[in-house]
Parts: C-alpha cells; sequence; structure tokens
C-alpha cells in the first residue's frame, strides 16, 4: 500500500516517517515509534486505554488515522516524565493506589492530563466527565478519581 | 477480516477541492471526526476504498450569527466547541444538553455535529466484531439474509441513536446540503431521513452536510432533552426524548416532541398540535403519550426489550414535558 511522509511532533520530538494511509496512530506510535505505553483495550472507541493528548485534548488512538495528525504535537505516557521523575499524576496514582493491573493507567493519566491541563483545579465532577470515556477492570473508580484530585492539589501546592 | 482494509484517503481544504476529490473517488466515504466510521471499519461493517476526511473544509467550519439573529453551526464542528460555544448555550441550550449526552469527553474532543447527524443506525447484531456477526451467519443489514430481530420480514430494524438529532429538530433546524457539483440546498433536517435501517439518510452518496441553520427561537420557548441509557457515562441512547413548548398564563402555546433511539430514524412526533391552548394537565399528558405507540417502534435491537424501551419513552416524555411545563411559568 502507498505510504505517504508524516511529519509531527511527539513527546516534542519532530519526527518523520512513512507511513500507509489505512495506519491508526495508535499502531504508528507503538509499531513505528516503538511507544508501547498506549494501550489497545477495546475494538474502537469503547474503553479509553489509548487515549493520548493531541494539540494539548485528549484523542483515542485507536480511532484516529496516524496520517491524520499531521502537524500536530502528540504526548503519549511516555512524555510525562520530567527528568526521570515522574509527573504529578503519575505519582499520585502511584501512591493512592490509583493502578492495580496497570492496562487503564496510560489513559487513564492522559485524559487527566488533559483535564488538568485546561482546569488546574478540577471538581470530583470535572474528573468524572474527563474520565467518562475511560474504563478500568481493576482498581474501581473511587482510587482513580481520588489520584487525580491528590495530583490536582500537589500541583496548586 | 483484516485489521484495517486498505483505502486512500483525501485531504481536501475547500468545498471545492472537496468535490473534486469526490469526482476522482466514486464511492469514496467521508470521515469526521470517525468515532463512528473508523470503529465500524475496525469491526469489518464497513470497508472503503476511498476516505475523505473533512477536518480541513473550510466552508465546514465555524459557527456564525445569521442576519435573522440565529445561528449557521458548520457540520464539521465538533461537540466539545459546540458545548463550548457560549452563543449556543444562551440561544439554545437544549442543543449543548444533547451534544452533553453524546458519548465521554474524549470522544467530543473529535466528534462533528454531521457525523452525529450521519450515524449509521445501529443494532445488537450489526455492531460486532467480525468473528461474532459470521458466527450468527450475518444479518440484513450487513453480508446476511434475516434480520435476526424479525426474521420473518424484510426491513432491517437497526435503530437511529444519535443525541443531537431530535434536539434541532424540536428547535425547527434546516440543513444545508453540498451536493456532487458543489451546489447547495436547504431542507428541514428530518426530510433527511427515512425509517429504514438499511439506509435511513435520503442524501446521495455523493451529498456532504454543510451546516445546520437555527432561527432565532420563539420568545418564551422552553427546551429540553432527556436520555436513558446503560451507563451514565458514555452509552448510546436507549430512547431519548427533546421537547420545545411555550406556555401562555395557564395554556400550553405550543408543542413540540422528538425522539431518538426508537426507529431507524429520528422522529418529530405527529399530533402535538392538538394539545395546545388548555392547560398541560394529566390528560393532556396522557394525550401526549397515547401520540407515541403509533408511531414508534422500539425493536430487539439494543440489550434492553422493546416494553421496557416503550415504557421509557413514555415516562421521559410525560416528564420532561411537565418539568418544561412547569419552569415556564
Ligand atoms: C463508545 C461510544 C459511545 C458513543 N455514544 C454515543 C451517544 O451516546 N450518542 C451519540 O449520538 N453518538 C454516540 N457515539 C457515536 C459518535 O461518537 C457520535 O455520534 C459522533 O457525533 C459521530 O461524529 P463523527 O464526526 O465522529 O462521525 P464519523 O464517524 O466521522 O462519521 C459518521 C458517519 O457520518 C458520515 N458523515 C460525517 N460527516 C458528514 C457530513 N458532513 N455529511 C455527510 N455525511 C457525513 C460519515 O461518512 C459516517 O458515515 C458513540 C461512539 C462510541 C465509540
Ligand atoms: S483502544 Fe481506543 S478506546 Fe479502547
Ligand atoms: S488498573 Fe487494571 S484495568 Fe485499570
Amino acid at each position: 500500500m502507498a505510504k505517504e511522509i508524516l511529519q509531527l511532533t511527539v513527546n516534542g520530538q519532530p519526527r518523520e516517517d512513512a507511513v500507509a494511509g489505512n495506519l491508526l496512530l495508535i499502531d504508528y506510535l507503538r509499531e513505528v515509534v516503538g511507544l508501547t505505553g498506549t494501550k489497545m483495550g477495546c475494538d474502537g472507541g469503547e474503553c479509553g486505554a489509548c487515549t493520548v493528548l493531541v494539540d494539548g485534548r485528549p484523542r483515542l488512538s485507536c480511532l484516529t488515522l496516524a496520517a491524520s495528525s499531521a502537524g500536530r504535537q502528540v504526548e503519549t505516557i511516555e512524555g510525562c516524565a520530567r527528568g526521570g521523575r515522574m509527573s504529578h499524576l503519575q505519582q499520585a496514582f502511584h501512591e493512592k493506589l490509583g493502578s492495580q493491573c496497570g492496562y487503564c493507567t496510560p489513559g487513564m493519566i492522559m485524559a487527566a492530563e488533559g483535564l488538568v491541563r485546561r482546569t488546574p483545579a478540577p471538581t470530583q465532577a470535572q474528573i468524572r466527565q474527563a474520565l467518562g470515556g475511560n474504563i478500568c477492570r481493576c482498581t474501581g473508580y473511587v482510587k482513580i478519581i481520588e489520584s487525580v484530585e491528590a495530583a490536582a492539589a500537589e500541583s496548586a501546592a | 477480516m483484516e485489521y484495517m482494509p486498505e483505502f486512500t484517503v483525501a485531504r481536501p481544504s475547500s468545498l471545492a477541492e472537496l468535490v473534486a476529490a469526490r469526482r476522482a473517488n466514486p464511492g469514496a466515504h467521508l470521515l469526521a471526526g470517525g468515532t463512528d466510521l473508523v470503529a465500524n471499519i475496525r469491526r469489518g461493517i464497513v470497508a472503503p476504498e476511498h476516505l475523505i476526511e473533512l477536518t480541513h473544509v473550510a466552508e465546514l467550519q465555524g459557527i456564525a450569527e445569521t442576519s435573522s439573529g440565529g445561528l449557521r453551526i458548520g457540520a464539521g464542528v465538533t461537540l466539545a466547541a459546540l458545548i463550548e460555544d457560549e452563543r449556543v448555550e444562551a440561544t439554545f441550550p437544549v442543543v449543548v444538553e444533547a451534544a452533553h449526552a453524546v458519548a465521554a469527553a474524549s470522544h467530543r474532543e473529535v466528534a462533528t455535529l454531521g457525523g452525529n447527524l450521519c450515524l449509521d443506525t445501529r443494532c445488537v447484531y450489526y455492531n460486532q466484531s467480525e468473528w461474532w456477526r459470521a458466527a450468527n451467519d450475518y444479518c440484513l443489514k450487513h453480508r446476511g439474509k434475516i434480520c435476526h430481530v424479525a426474521p420473518k420480514g424484510d426491513h432491517c430494524f437497526a435503530a437511529f441513536s444519535g443525541d443531537l438529532a431530535p434536539a434541532l429538530m424540536v428547535l425547527g433546524a434546516t440543513v444545508e446540503i453540498a451536493s456532487a457539483d458543489g451546489k447547495t440546498r436547504r431542507c428541514a433536517l428530518p426530510d433527511i431521513y427515512t425509517d429504514d435501517g438499511l439506509a435511513h439518510l435520503r442524501l446521495t452518496a455523493d451529498d456532504c452536510l454543510l451546516a445546520i441553520d437555527l432561527t432565532p427561537p420563539e420568545p418564551g420557548l422552553r427546551t429540553g432533552y432527556a436520555k436513558a441509557r446503560v451507563r451514565g457515562a458514555i452509552d448510546f441512547p436507549l430512547a431519548g426524548v427533546a421537547v420545545a413548548l411555550r406556555r401562555c398564563g395557564a395554556d400550553l402555546a405550543e408543542l413540540r416532541v422528538a425522539l431518538t433511539g426508537t426507529n431507524s430514524c429520528p422522529l418529530l412526533i405527529e399530533g402535538t398540535r392538538d394539545l395546545v391552548g388548555a392547560p398541560l394537565d394529566a390528560d393532556t399528558l396522557e394525550r401526549l403519550v397515547g401520540l407515541l405507540p403509533k408511531q414508534i417502534q422500539p425493536m430487539s435491537s439494543t440489550f434492553t426489550p422493546p416494553g421496557y424501551r416503550r415504557k421509557v419513552i413514555a415516562n421521559l416524555t410525560r416528564t420532561l414535558t411537565s418539568r418544561m411545563f412547569d419552569e415556564a411559568a
């Protein structure tokens, strides 16, 4: 299948890759860029495990064609840590037990990241809204919501 | 099934380029936010050879005030943008309410108004993986010979499940449509639909929804949207009801009710005009609910049985209409 050159930024790094038109953003990130933190949890749009940020806003990478992200800033869970230190959200999910098997966690954290960037002190209702499309099969949502609340409080401190 | 079939993608940036792309790629499917189409491609129920991505078509973007004081909302406007627009919230709050009820926040970032209105019809026997459908000998809507919902008939009962259509219908919205040659035409929103699960859109394969036009609401109009779904955070409507009404003193002066999730197209309920000119008492409410059974046709196309959905629709209609009437006082 014919490929085209895709130029975009992934976690701050400009990239240029030859991709097929039908390549999904999730497969581009995992298979071409090698960033396997983003997870595929369902057969399309049902679970949120694949959530990344595109230009700072949450995006389901399993429903997005890679080439549709041309010229955009894509961010994945691998881009959250800075200088070897976890982000406030990552740290809070760790400390508040917001993660058990961890499969949903990258998507949860990226959806939460999209929220706190625009709403640094979200209400619980806003957190529930923002994470409404993210499904967790083990932790239970209470701990996840508490993790986002703790991270927002830590960022404000 | 292949995980993703092979297709080409054109990315026009204007209506003229879109027209040219359609001419060059006959049978192409339009791709907006992809939250319905890409999921369907991944499940193998749509296998396009060509896609035309609408994201960059300038004529589909933006929300603009019209000379009549209403709004023209581009079909490419995302539901997140619609929800965030203060003019929409101030003038047509029911549109924001219905948009909020669509899927979850991350879907709404890319999901568009046009995609919502042109959403494919849905059924438990259709929106399944390839192996699931194959094990069931497929269905009338895709590759199969019978409708598992009504095996003796030759009709498909997949349900229309978009939340925005009823909200726009009670506001009397009109649609702008661009045809293959780029010429535009207008019609009332209900006119783009027909009650057939196989082909619920009256648009031709070359038509593209350009925008929705809303005229300013009549002074005193109260509107609301209510929806029943399995999971409150994310699911398609089992049934959705939009109501717009006006009150004159103790009497109902105007009433429009539209439904989604009950038939293969959204429905503007007929006969509501006969109820105006009197107070909305228990008797009038029962007459309103009495209009529904002959017009709706919920079938076993969802996980909940049709009888349950009939009850839910009646209750949602009754409670929402009565609440709007009280709030209009
Ligand atoms: C988990 C999940 C839950 C969902 N829940 C809901 C829900 O509760 N309520 C709801 O309404 N929807 C729901 N959806 C469906 C979908 O997200 C929305 O309906 C969305 O608005 C579709 O818009 P889109 O831009 O993503 O459409 P796309 O997927 O891009 O397109 C959908 C269809 O419309 C056609 N189309 C798009 N734009 C145009 C145009 N301008 N002119 C002509 N045809 C066009 C496409 O060709 C395609 O056939 C859900 C989806 C998922 C995955
Ligand atoms: S993998 Fe994208 S929503 Fe489930
Ligand atoms: S921690 Fe296992 S799915 Fe959420």
